[in-house]
Order: C-alpha cells, then structure tokens, then sequence
C-alpha cells in the first residue's frame, strides 16, 4: 500500500483518513460526508488497513470490539452454566469415580449429561481458561490498535487546521469578528483551564487530554490482574495447604519451613439468646443453633536459626494468637485461617481386663489412639500386647482387619491378653460394643471404661505473593475507569481569516452539552460568530423526511 | 417502643410515603398537557418533597435497626432486600435533582415499593451474625455492592421508559412482547407478595418429614398449601392438604410451591387487569410517557451505568475479594454469587463496549439496561434461593 499525500504536502500513512497535518478528509467518502468521523482522529489503525498476511487476519480478529464483545458474552453465558449444578469441589466427594457417582445418583440424568460435558469442573477446564486468555489477547491487541494511532496524532496536532476539517465539526460558526478576538477567546479559555495553544492566526484550545487514555489504562488494569493470576502457577508464589490440629498437638506447618504450631485448645461458641443477646431471641426460636465463634488458641514456634532441624527445644515462640473466622494469624508472608473443626475426636480409651467369669478386674490400661505403644504391663504380673490397631474399622478382608482413614473414628484393636492364669496368651479383637475371638473362647476380656475426646481445628495455611499484583491491577483498573468515564476531552479550533472572518469548530469525546455550555461563555466574553450543533441539524432533517414519508 | 420497633415502624412512614409520592407523581405526569411540563414542574415539587420525607423515614429505618443488632441491617434476605429498594430510591433522588423527570418517579417508585413489601415476606427479625460476617466489611462490601445496584436498577427504569415510548402497542411485535412479559413478571411479584400476605394472615401452617437427595430425614414447614410434596413426605399436620404430586428429591417441593402459587395468583391478577382495562399494561402506561424525551431518557440510563459500574466494581469485585481473602482464605473460589457478580460485571462491560464502540444508543441500549436489571434481580433472587452456595443467608 502507498502513502497519501494531502494536497498541503504533507505524506500520510496508507489508512489514514484524515491528513494529520491538515485536516483535510483523504477519502472519497469522507470528502464527501456532511460530519467527519473523529473517532481516533481519522488516523491509520493497523486493522483497518492491512488484511493480507495471516498476522494481520489474527490481528484484525483480536481488534474487533466485535469479538471482543462476543468473547466477553461467551465466557458469561459458560459462566453461567457453571452455576446450574455445584461445582465438584462443593459437592462431598473426592475421587473421580465418586464424583461421578454424585452427580449421577444425585441429580439423575441431568447430573450425568452435565459431568460428561465437564461442566462440573468447567472453570479449570482448558476451554474456559483459553476463552479468558481470548479475551486478554483481545484486551491488548485492541488497545495497542487504538492507543498508538491516537496517541502519536493527539501528540503532534497542529494548531491550524484545514477549513474543510473545521467546517465538518459538529460544532461549527463562521462570521465576521472583531480583531481582538481570537486574544479574548484566548483569555477566556484560559480562564476556564484549557491549553491553549496559537500559531499565526489561529489557536487550539484543549482540556482533558488526558481521558482519552482511560480506556487504555482500565485496560492495562485488568492485564496486570490476569498476569498476576497466572503467576501463582509458579511454584513458591502460592500456597494452600490444610491443617489439622488436635488439640495439644505441635505440628510443622506445611510448606512453611521451620515453624510449628501447637493447638492449646479450640472453642466453638454459640449465640445463647441471653444478656445482651436478648434481642436476637426471636430469631434463635426460629433457625436453632447460631454458631457466634470458632476459635483455636494457638502459639506459632519457629527454629532457633543457629539449632539443628527438628531439635524440638530449640523453638522459639513467636506468637501466641487466637485464630478466628476472619482473623487470620499472619507471619512472614504466610496466614493461617480457621476453616473447619471436628468436635470430640477419640484421643484414648480406658480399659479394664477383667475375669469373664469372677468379674474380677486384673488393672486397667489406656490406649493412645494416636500414637498406641505396643504392650502394656498390669499389675498382677498381667501383660496386654497390642497386635494391631485399626483406627477407623471398616470391616474384614480376607479375614484382616481393615481401616478406612487413619483417624479415630471407629477404633479397633488386636489384642493379646496374658494373665499368670494363662501364659499362653488370649486373642481377641475389639471394637467399640463388639468382641470377637478368633482363636477359641477365651477366659478374659477388656472392658471398656472411658474415653477421652478433643476437638480438631481445621485450619488452612495459605500464602499468595500475588496479592499485590492483583491490587495494583485493580487500582490501575479503577484509575482506568474513572480517567475515561468522568472527564472528557474537549478541544475547540478558532481561526481568523484576513478578512477578519472568524472560523470557530468545537469537538468532545462526550457530553456534547459540556462543551457547549464551556463554548457559550466563550462566544459571549470575546463575541465569537453563533454556532451551530449540525449533528442536531442532520437529525432535524431526517425526522422530517420520515415524517413526510409517513404523511405521503 | 424499643429501637427495633421504632425501626420497623420508620419502614411503615417510608413505605407509605412512597406509595403516595407514586401517586403523585403519575398524577403530575398525567397532568400535563401535550408537548408542556406545567403540570410536572408543580406537583413535581410536591411528589419529590414527599418521596425526600419516606427516603428520610427509610435511612432513619436503616440506621435505627444497625443500632439495635449492633450490625450493618445486610446481612439477609430481608435487610439486604429492603436496602437495595432503598437505594433505588436513593438513585432515583440523585438523578431527579440532575435531570428533573418526574416519569423516572412514577416508575422507580412503585418498583421500589415491589421490592421492600417483596422483602418483607422474610423473615425480618433481627438475627445474629455468624462468624463469617463479623466484621465491618460486611458493612462496607454489601453497602457498596447494594448502592451500585440501585443505581444500575435506575438506568433499566430509565430504559422502560424510553421502550413503553417507542414500543407501538397497536402493531404485533417482538419488542411488544417482551414489553409486556416484563409488566407481567412484575405482576407476578405482587401475586408473590399477595399471596404470601394472605397465608400469613390467616396463619397457615403445614408440617412435612421428609427424605433429602442425600437420604437424610429432614422436617419442613410450608406457609402455604402444599401443591407439591416433598419426596416421600409425611404429613404431621392434622387437615392440612394433602399435596397434589409428590417431587423427587432434586426438587424442592417446598419452594416450588411458593412458586406456583404466586404465578397462579399474578396470573389470576393480571388476567383482571387486562379483563378490566380491556389494555396490554404497557398501553395502560402509554399516555403517561406521551412527553418522555428519548433522548434525555438514554441519557439517564448511560449516566446511571456510568455512575453504578464503577461502584459496582469496587464493592461486589475488589472489596468482596479482599473480605473473601481474610474470611475464606482466597479471594476468588467460583461460588455461585461470585460468579453471578462477575456475570453482572462482563454484561454491564458488554453494553459499554457496544454502546461506545458500536454505538449501540436508545432502543438496543434500553433493552439492555433492562436486561442488566434482570441480571441483578437473579443474583438477589434466584442464587440466594435455588443454587446453594456460601452466599445462602436467607
């Protein structure tokens, strides 16, 4: 493609449409155009006049508002599918199979369509991602195909410009002036803060430059919030681990080396209805238990930088902290949150060995359900021999005892019980209301005497060092936001001929009303030719056209 | 009277107050001649006085009510329904005083008070809050978020105006249909609102066991004839109905009566007024509109997005990312309302493309501010009540 020249000299660009010199419309159509088309100035984009090679096509594509637009309602319609039914990691399952199962069990035929569609883990699917790396493409290919033209034309305007460039303003005068005029429309101007610049017998006067970048910036905004989104894909910017913590537990904290967290106790408080709590009372009848607060106590240890690893008395404390909903221990980058409990684990039981026949009771033992030793020594010379321990019994397998998690909640034992009445030992294996004896009958047994419980705080260890990425893009975005939507750029162009004739052309990005209310106190201080706003004067004509097709 | 009731009571005087400045307001419009705004600019005055004196008596209901839970009245369905009418309100004063329109009035008025009396068939004791929401950005991030929306609410107004103009009631058209679907689902509000003010009067009560989609055995208490039963329900009132189908368990047959009862009394309600008025609502609403400026009316409902865009922004993105950082331990996590936050966000970002990028302006930018309003009206509605999610108060 060629350059234009212009008939003042100057060489443009191929795709531009108005000379950026001058003024002056290059085009056949727009020469012959009632209103020039100030969108971007007129100026060369790369859209509009390349489509050849398949960069360009790929380019034109990303710089439609077209697209972009059909992107933006894609990706909200597909968003909006991912709300029919849970997402899978609402719903109580885990694995693959089970998820399925969920979904076909609890939603029926529905269920099943949409987990083979993969709509129940649709914003991790790869078609959602690369729809939102679509959008950003489009987010920074529009924005270059707009921001560089304009940029270079609004930097390098002249103040002088063509009087067929004038006269296709929406806001244009022409008439005879005074010969001060153009230094009181000066004054004036300046008075109502805009630049003003002049060049022979002619000025430029400008305000609000500044917001035809809005769009740009609010642009840049949501770039650098993607990217930051991105970013916790690398390894060390984020972390989500869980943690559970029983109480009086002290456990390394994942992920974050050298510090441990010991559990000094969990609470869960409900409202009670009483004291100040009265004027809840009505609601209380209604929806039962409120809960008012889920707390652990904790204290955070951190290694002493001169100990060898896992000394445990080498600890420092570094805090003493209750963690609450919406209070979150925070150190070094890192937070630990509340996020969930379980109340009244197992911690031990208490048993008593006693004589199935006498009643007779030969000691008692008691078993940590955590970390179980392997024998026990009674008194009388009697010995309890752990064989095995299923802390969650679930069942026999080809006739072994199996667990189904490693917590507490259905604790079985293996035992063998040796008594100076029987050397040769007993087997029996108990659960909770349960004995069996699968060697013969025995003459012993444990009688189950007590349990002690504790609570378990679930707390959730977290650290995204892509936080103040994601703030900044969202400040720059609303900075983007307010630059473009509540100011505008305005600018008007006043000439005076030899004649005295003053030429007198206004133009606004927006709010066309603003800028004439600016232009009235301008026209009346320095006595400007009247304008005139002939977008209302096409639009006058057309109505009375289709008025007049619609009487005839 | 204890803080709470003088609270309940200032919703009354507002609540009234709107509904006469309605009045007044479709009795300024209706005044004036064709082509003259006499009769607006006077009773326009005294419509706005009153709508000012209920929008006083609705922050007074507002203010008195934090003082008597000790938090920001927003954190359910009740108090978080009533605040978005208020800022409907709110907007609506706003851009009375910037534009003078008395129609925006007749219009945002009587949808205000739909939403209030639609906010009073919740529960609307005060409740305490659970851990989640103590802190004060409940106060900030819901104020905000409800602010925007009533502001975004205004521009649909401003839309419905513009279509109930353009739309040609005579001629059988898309555009005439949808007009009129909208008057109609409106009506259903009022068949919901009737409806459950009428079993609540008599004090109707139905009690239910039965099996949930997780085969756990639950209770359930209906405020209105069972139409529906639950699945494998078990009566434990005595003479209540007995339900006409039972559901599967996926359904909630519950709600779904609710439902039913409110379309088939809106329904019943609408069908008088067409029998009565012999009139499309959106015609009986015509000779109001006869002075509307399209124009100004786009220009209303441009500014109102303008306005509510970035707020809403800033109180249902960026403030409910931070709170959801420090509550829930990540700022984002695709719950339901989350997402219909963002949904709202790109539609609203969509207009603004097409209006100022496709010069998409009047007609096409009406029917979406419309469009918008339904967006927002599903997140409140139909996210808090049928999808689950962490956003469930009500």
């Amino acid at each position: 493609m060629e350059n234009l020249q212009c008939q003042c000299g100057h060489t443009n660009p191929p795709g531009t449409k108005l000379c950026e010199s001058c003024g002056r419309s290059l085009t056949e159509k727009d020469q012959n155009s009632k209103l020039v088309d100030m969108r971007y100035e007129g100026t060369a984009r790369r859209s509009q006049t390349y489509n050849k090679s398949i960069i360009d096509k790929i380019w034109n594509f990303f710089s439609s508002v077209k697209v972009g637009v059909s992107i933006i309602v894609v990706l909200l319609v597909a968003a909006a599918i991912g709300t029919i039914l849970p997402q899978q990691a609402f719903v109580p399952a885990s694995t693959e199979a089970t998820i399925q199962a969920y979904y076909a069990d609890t939603y029926g035929s529905i269920g099943r369509v949409y987990h083979a569609l993969g709509f129940h883990d649709l914003y991790s699917s790869y078609w959602f991602i690369a729809l939102v790396g679509m959008l950003a493409i489009s987010l920074v290919i529009a924005s270059l195909d707009r921001f560089v033209p304009l940029y270079k034309s609004l930097k390098n305007q002249r103040v002088l410009r063509h009087p067929s460039f004038m006269d296709k303003q929406r806001i244009y005068g022409s008439g005879p002036a005074a010969e001060d005029t153009l230094e009181k429309a000066e004054t004036k101007l300046k008075e109502l803060k805009y630049n003003v610049r002049t060049d022979k017998n002619g000025l430029l006067a400008e305000k609000g430059r500044f917001s035809r970048w809005g769009p740009y910036v609010n642009h840049i905004g949501l770039i650098i919030f993607l990217f930051g989104v991105m970013l916790r894909m690398i390894p060390g910017f984020y972390i989500d681990e869980s943690l559970w913590l029983r109480e009086g537990e002290t456990r390394a904290i994942p992920e974050v080396p050298g510090y441990y967290l010991e559990n000094k106790g969990f609470a869960l408080e409900n409202y009670t209805g009483e004291g100040g709590e009265e004027v809840f009372g009505e609601a209380l009848d209604r929806v039962g238990t409120v809960a008012k607060n889920y707390q652990t106590d904790v204290v955070l240890y951190q290694n002493s930088e001169d100990a060898l690893p896992g000394a445990a008395d080498s600890q420092e404390v570094v805090a003493e902290y209750p963690i609450r909903v919406n209070q979150p221990l925070k150190f070094d980058g890192y937070a630990i949150y509340q996020m969930d409990f379980r109340l009244d684990e197992l911690k031990a039981m208490t048993f008593a060995l006693t004589n199935k026949e006498t009643e007779e009771s030969l000691g008692e033992l008691t078993i940590d359900l955590i970390n179980p030793v392997d024998n026990y020594e009674l008194e009388g010379g009697s010995t309890v021999e752990l064989l095995g321990y299923y802390p969650d019994f679930s069942g026999f397998e080809n006739g072994e005892p199996q667990t189904a998690t490693p917590l507490p909640n259905n604790p079985g034992f293996l035992v063998e019980l040796t008594t100076p009445e029987t050397p040769e030992g007993e087997t029996s294996f108990i659960t909770i209301q349960n004995t069996v004896e699968p060697l013969g009958e025995n003459d012993f047994k444990l009688t189950f005497l007590s349990a002690d419980t504790r609570d378990v705080s679930g707390l959730t260890v977290r650290k995204d060092s892509t936080l103040p990425i994601l703030g900044l893009g969202g400040l720059i975005f609303m900075i983007g936001v307010a630059q473009g939507m509540y100011f505008n750029h305005r600018r008007f162009w006043i000439q005076q001929k030899a004649d005295g004739t003053v030429l007198l052309a206004g133009h606004t990005n927006k709010n066309w009303f603003g800028l004439k209310k600016d232009l009235d106190r301008v026209v009346e201080y320095a006595s400007l030719p009247a304008y005139t706003d002939q977008q209302d004067e096409i639009d006058k004509v057309e109505k009375a056209e289709k008025e007049g097709e619609t009487l005839s | 009277m204890n803080l709470a009731d003088l609270s309940s009571n200032l919703l009354y005087v507002a609540f009234v107050a709107y509904l006469i400045a309605t009045f007044v307001f479709g009795g300024a419009v209706k005044g004036n001649k064709e082509g003259t705004f006499n009769s607006e600019k006077r009773w326009g005055k005294v419509a706005i006085t009153i709508t000012l004196i209920g929008f006083a008596a609705n922050l007074g209901y507002f203010f008195t009510r934090w003082g008597a839970t000790g938090h920001a009245p927003l954190s359910n369905m009740f108090e978080f329904t009533t605040a978005f009418g208020m800022t409907l309100v709110g907007g609506f004063i706003i851009l009375y005083f910037l534009y003078k329109t008395a129609v925006l009035g007749m219009i945002v008025l009587p949808v205000a008070l739909l939403i209030i009396a639609f906010a009073s068939m919740f529960p609307s004791e005060v409740s305490p809050l659970i851990p989640a929401l103590q802190t004060s950005w409940l106060a900030i991030h819901v104020s905000t978020v409800v602010i925007a929306e009533g502001i975004l609410a205004i521009s649909a107004a401003a839309g419905l105006i513009y279509l109930l103009k353009v739309v040609d009631p005579a001629k059988k058209s898309k555009q005439r249909f949808w007009l009129e679907a909208m008057m109609y689902s409106l009506v259903l509000v009022v068949g919901f609102v009737v409806v459950s003010s009428f079993f609540s009067l008599t004090g109707y009560e139905a009690e239910f066991t039965y099996v949930d989609k997780e085969d756990q055995e639950a209770a359930i208490t209906y405020a209105m004839p069972p139409i529906f039963g639950m699945n494998e329900y078990v009566a434990l009132t005595d003479g209540a109905m007995t339900p006409l189908v039972e559901t599967p368990a996926l359904v909630h047959a519950g709600k779904l009566t609710t439902v039913v009862w409110s379309v088939l009394v809106g329904t019943i309600l609408y069908w008088l007024i067409r029998l009565i008025f012999r009139k499309r609502i959106s015609a009986l609403l015509k000779p109001f509109v006869k002075n509307v400026n399209l124009q100004l009316m786009d220009e209303i409902g441009y500014r109102a997005i303008i306005i509510g865009f970035p707020i809403f922004t800033l109180g249902a993105l960026v403030f409910a990312m931070i709170w959801a950082q420090i509550a829930w331990s990540r700022f984002w996590g695709w719950d339901p309302k989350e997402v219909w936050a963002l949904i709202t966000w790109l539609f609203y970002a969509a207009y603004l493309h097409l209006r100022l990028g496709k010069g998409w302006q009047g007609e096409k930018s009406a029917w979406l501010a419309v469009i918008g309003f339904a967006i927002i009206m599903f997140n409140l509605v139909a996210v808090n009540l049928i999808i689950a999610g962490l956003h469930s108060y009500a």
